[in-house]
């Protein structure tokens, strides 16, 4: 009997070739790299270059359109849209930032761990991972904001777990096939310890893979972010971040000022478009071509 | 070996379920200190008198394990306990709000098999300038979180154009079908734009399939080889990534329950976590993920029924 | 045998080019070749000089974007010039093609009851238990045992050599003039070659076919077919009976091939390859495309291509042919695979 791999995994593959031919000019990649940087820079500097004090309420200046004093206007205490998203930047990409990183470094020890160790620990480590992955993401985190109370520290907690199954499973069967490889048996018979030959060797082998699926990852964990935020349940008030603020710009929608909520919004969009677009160009130069 | 497929997977969706039930009820004993002051709800000041009477009504001084069971058992039975800041039964306020989430859900999953699939089969058939606008069009939706396209939605056509109501559920088939228009839209766009994608490679890599040459070959009329050979043969696939996105959108109603003010199991899941209501937290927990975990198997086993290629594992 | 003096399928100069990164790229550069009805023509040449895109340009089954100057005709008729209808009649009717890989050119998710007797009775309309009949009795004259049993079954459960005998069950199904066969035995293992090739052989015995055979191998094709066709980067080189093939053969690369076989008679012959690299047919430059690699080449042959011309029953496409070479022609006479082994060696 023939065995197929899973179809939709050829489909994932056929569509990540389509999506490199709409990059084949590169253009697309730098503008998207330019975006990238530009958040991140204006994350990181966004106490110099905002125009104003996120928090600073002007009941005199309330759910203003653009104008010279306010760019993007302000929202409905007066606080300027502008400095409320740059100064956003930092809660909407850091805590995204730490999910990924932190799913990808227990998710890769995790499945290196199964792939590894083998017997009762893989089947034990695969369980648990399945179970995790029973579980929607955003649903995992409403438990743990009902158990902790809400936050954004909760939030990044339970996202993470959530998280790691993406890795593992992806990981783990790399590992399992490096684990087979000659060189590893080699290593061993050279007497090289087992801790030693995972550190120094299958690990980095691993590397790209995982900087692949993280960076993948990361968009998702930014929109989850948000939209844990969004409903109230991450990010407290008054933090700025971009979650929040569709949410707290929403009941000014019907009140004929949208720009808080469209304005969030929009940099939500266009980071994650930006992000997904250098993940695929990221990933075609560190896997060379199909992944 | 289908059978014996069938049984595996119903295993290990019943093992799953009965872990994640574990995880949910003991997510209580983990929080400091004592668990009646979350069952009082978060805003009350802790009564020494309630919290005895908690203790004793909710079995707290229990052993774990016999607390679970007579949670899991009632959960089971239909008894979900009582909510104390909603003052009603857990399973009352699930029951009165379910049928509008079933609605929103089901009316997402239309709009995704309409035109998630019909936009990916004819980008797939097609190719050409159509594969890349849709492709375009498709990775810039996906990126379009649930709660921006509610926002945008709402300020489009319910206030821009004032098309359609933005809140409220409505009262009546029609009424509520009109009410839940924007929010099925926002909730289905970017699993409908995932679906497009994923249907368009099947249906593209079918069409390139040397079978369908054959079928060519031999004079079948086009129309003959697209549906036969083509959408058959990528409808596994279409299958299985449909059954995703309706995981997903079983995961992601709350979002837009929430948003579009809606009076459904999903907003009522985040309002009672906002209150620290665990009782009824927990009972929609365990009913997400075993919604989330059922829908998976079915379209597994459907799609293994539908594809014999999938391998259905084990000593096959 | 017909009377008619028109063969039954005729390629008349044809070309074929293709859209590659911007540019039409020539893929096929010229073929004439007439097959009389009931004749059998084995068309030989290395991979990728053009073989499959001749055998498909009959059933107008080009790649999209193909254009095709010259002709090909089936009883008369262009192809190039039949609209979708009378092509799907052509297709089902009286054309049919045996594929190189059945396991590929198979659905994989229907029943091979449904791939036998899709096209009677989605494009015939015949019933389908009349359908099935047919083809049942059709899977046991090509020597397939449990026919009913087969039917019910999916590709996966039948063994590469069952399945290219049930692609040759359903070409025949359709009651075709003209089989075309594109590598029908490449996939398989030897001794299921020799059973499916005898199978092919017989059908053509039996019902009269005209078949155009495609294969890499020279030995096959000459015992199989009544003239042998051989192609070189998209050109029809040569063209002769297949029983004067080695003897005489003119041009230069069928010279090649013949030497680069084994020969069973000599017990220690080793295999010989051509020399040089196969060309595709776009990097032909003006002159003969076997000029780069061909030990008599001259001048004229780098620089002009030469025409098909007539050579004792054939023709061939060579401006200094075997025969009329002075210094073969002697050794020709005493050991014809002696000499051109000697000269492919220089
Ligand atoms: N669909 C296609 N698109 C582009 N080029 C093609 C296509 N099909 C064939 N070609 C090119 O046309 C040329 C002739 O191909 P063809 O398949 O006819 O060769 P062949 O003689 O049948 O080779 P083989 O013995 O390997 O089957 C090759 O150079 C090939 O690369
Ligand atoms: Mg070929």
């Amino acid at each position: 009997m023939t065995s197929y791999q899973l179809a939709s995994v050829v489909g994932r593959r056929a569509r990540a070739a389509r999506l490199r031919r709409l990059l084949r000019g590169k253009l697309v990649l730098v503008a998207a790299g330019a975006v990238v940087a530009l958040v991140v820079l204006a994350a990181v500097f966004a106490p110099l270059i905002a125009p104003y004090d996120p928090n600073a309420v002007d009941p005199m200046a309330v759910s203003q359109g653009s104008s010279a004093a306010h760019w993007l206007g302000t929202d409905d205490t007066g606080r300027d849209i502008a400095s409320r998203l740059l100064h956003g930047a930092r809660p909407s990409l850091l805590a995204p930032l730490v999910v990924t990183v932190g799913a990808g470094l227990v998710g890769t020890a995790l499945a290196v761990a199964a792939a590894w160790l083998g017997g009762w620990w893989d089947r034990a480590i695969t369980a648990v991972l399945d179970v995790v992955f029973g579980f929607p993401g955003l649903v995992l985190a409403v438990v743990g904001a009902a158990v902790f109370g809400a936050g954004l520290k909760i939030a990044v907690l339970t996202l993470t777990i959530a998280y790691l199954p993406y890795v593992a499973r992806v990981v783990r069967g790399s590992a399992l096939k490096e684990r087979n490889l000659p060189y590893v048996a080699a290593l061993r018979m050279l007497g090289l310890g087992g801790g030693r030959i995972v550190l120094r060797h299958v690990v980095p082998n691993l590397l790209p893979l995982v900087l692949v699926q993280t960076a993948t990852a990361f968009g998702y964990t930014l929109l989850d972010v948000a939209a844990f935020s969004f409903i109230g349940l991450g990010a407290q008030p008054p933090t700025a971040e971009w979650g929040l603020m569709v949410a707290q710009g929403a009941p000014g929608i019907l009140a004929g000022a949208p720009q808080e909520s469209l304005y969030a919004g929009l940099a939500i969009v266009v980071f994650v478009v930006a992000c997904s677009l250098l993940g695929a160009g990221l990933s075609q130069r560190l896997t060379g071509g199909e992944r | 070996m289908i059978w014996r497929f069938l049984a595996r997977r119903t295993v290990a969706l019943l093992a799953t379920l009965l872990v994640a039930s574990v995880v949910i009820y003991g997510g209580l004993f983990l929080a400091p200190g004592d668990p009646a002051t979350l069952l009082v709800g978060g805003g009350k000041p802790p009564n020494p008198q309630l919290l005895a009477e908690i203790h004793r009504q909710y079995h707290l001084d229990d052993p774990f394990y016999a607390q679970y069971w007579r949670w899991l058992t009632g959960m089971l039975h239909g008894d979900a306990g009582q909510s104390l800041s909603y003052h009603d039964q857990v399973s009352h306020l699930i029951t009165a709000r379910i049928g509008t989430t079933a609605l929103l859900i089901g009316y997402a999953t239309v709009l995704i098999v309409l035109f998630g699939v019909s936009a990916g089969v004819v980008a797939g058939l097609r190719g050409g300038r159509t594969a890349t606008a849709v492709t375009a069009a498709t990775t810039t939706l996906m990126a379009v979180p649930t709660f921006v396209s509610a926002v945008l939605l709402i300020w489009l056509f319910a206030v821009r154009l004032n098309w359609l109501p933005a809140y409220g559920n409505g009262t009546g088939l029609a009424d509520q079908l009109t009410h839940l228009t924007l929010p099925a839209i926002a909730l289905a766009v970017s699993w409908l734009a995932y679906v497009a994608q994923v249907t368009r490679s099947a249906v593209d890599g079918e069409q390139r399939a040397e079978h369908v040459q054959t079928a060519r070959s031999r004079g079948i009329p086009e129309r003959l080889v697209v549906r036969k050979h083509i959408l058959r043969n990528a409808s596994g696939p279409i299958l299985s990534v449909a059954g995703v996105a309706v995981a997903g959108l079983i995961a992601g109603c709350s979002v837009v329950e929430q948003t579009f003010g809606l009076n459904g199991v999903g907003a009522l899941l985040i309002q009672s976590a906002a209150k620290q209501d665990l009782a009824v937290v927990q009972a929609l927990a365990l009913l997400t993920v075993v919604a989330f975990a059922v829908v998976n198997t079915l379209v597994d086993l459907a799609t293994a029924a539908l594809d014999h290629r999938v391998p259905v594992g084990g000593a096959a | 045998m017909t009377t008619a003096t028109v063969p039954l399928l005729e390629f008349d100069s044809l070309r074929v080019t293709l859209p590659l990164g911007g540019t039409q790229r020539t893929v096929i550069h010229r073929v004439d070749l007439a097959l009389a009805a009931g004749s059998a023509v084995g068309l030989v040449g290395e991979s990728g000089s053009g073989k499959s895109l001749t055998a498909r340009s009959v059933l107008g089954l080009l790649p999209e974007g193909a254009r095709i100057e010259g002709d090909v005709r089936f009883d008369g008729a262009s192809v190039p010039a039949m609209r979708q209808a009378e092509l799907r009649t052509l297709r089902s009717r009286h054309a049919a093609m045996v594929f190189q890989d059945p396991r590929t050119h198979i659905n994989p998710l229907r029943t091979v009851g449904d791939f036998l007797t899709e096209a009677l009775v989605s494009v015939r309309r015949e019933p389908r238990a009349q359908a099935e009949a047919k083809v049942v009795a059709l899977l046991r004259e090509v020597h397939v045992a449990d026919a009913e049993r087969r039917m019910r079954q999916r590709p996966s459960e039948l063994s590469g050599g069952l399945l290219q005998r049930v692609m040759i069950a359903s070409a025949l199904a359709v009651e075709p003039r003209l089989l075309l066969a594109d590598e029908p035995t490449t996939a398989l293992d030897v001794t299921t070659q020799a059973e499916v090739m005898a199978i092919i052989d017989e059908a053509r015995e039996n019902r009269g076919l005209t078949l155009l055979f495609i294969t890499h191998d020279l030995a096959l094709a000459a015992a199989v077919c009544d003239r042998i066709a051989v192609m070189y980067a998209g050109h029809l080189v040569e063209e002769l009976p297949a029983r004067r093939l080695v003897g005489d053969a003119a041009h230069r690369y069928t010279r090649a091939l013949l030497a680069s076989r084994p020969d069973p008679t000599v017990p220690d012959a080793r295999l010989r390859a051509v020399d040089g690299r196969p060309l595709s047919a776009f990097e032909a430059g003006p002159g003969c495309p076997f000029a780069p690699r061909c030990a008599a080449a001259q001048e004229l042959c780098h620089r002009e291509r030469p025409e098909p011309r007539a050579v004792a029953d054939g023709r061939a496409a060579c401006h200094f042919p075997h025969a009329v070479d002075p210094q073969a022609v002697d050794l020709d006479a005493v050991d014809p695979h002696a000499a051109d082994t000697e000269r492919t060696a220089r």
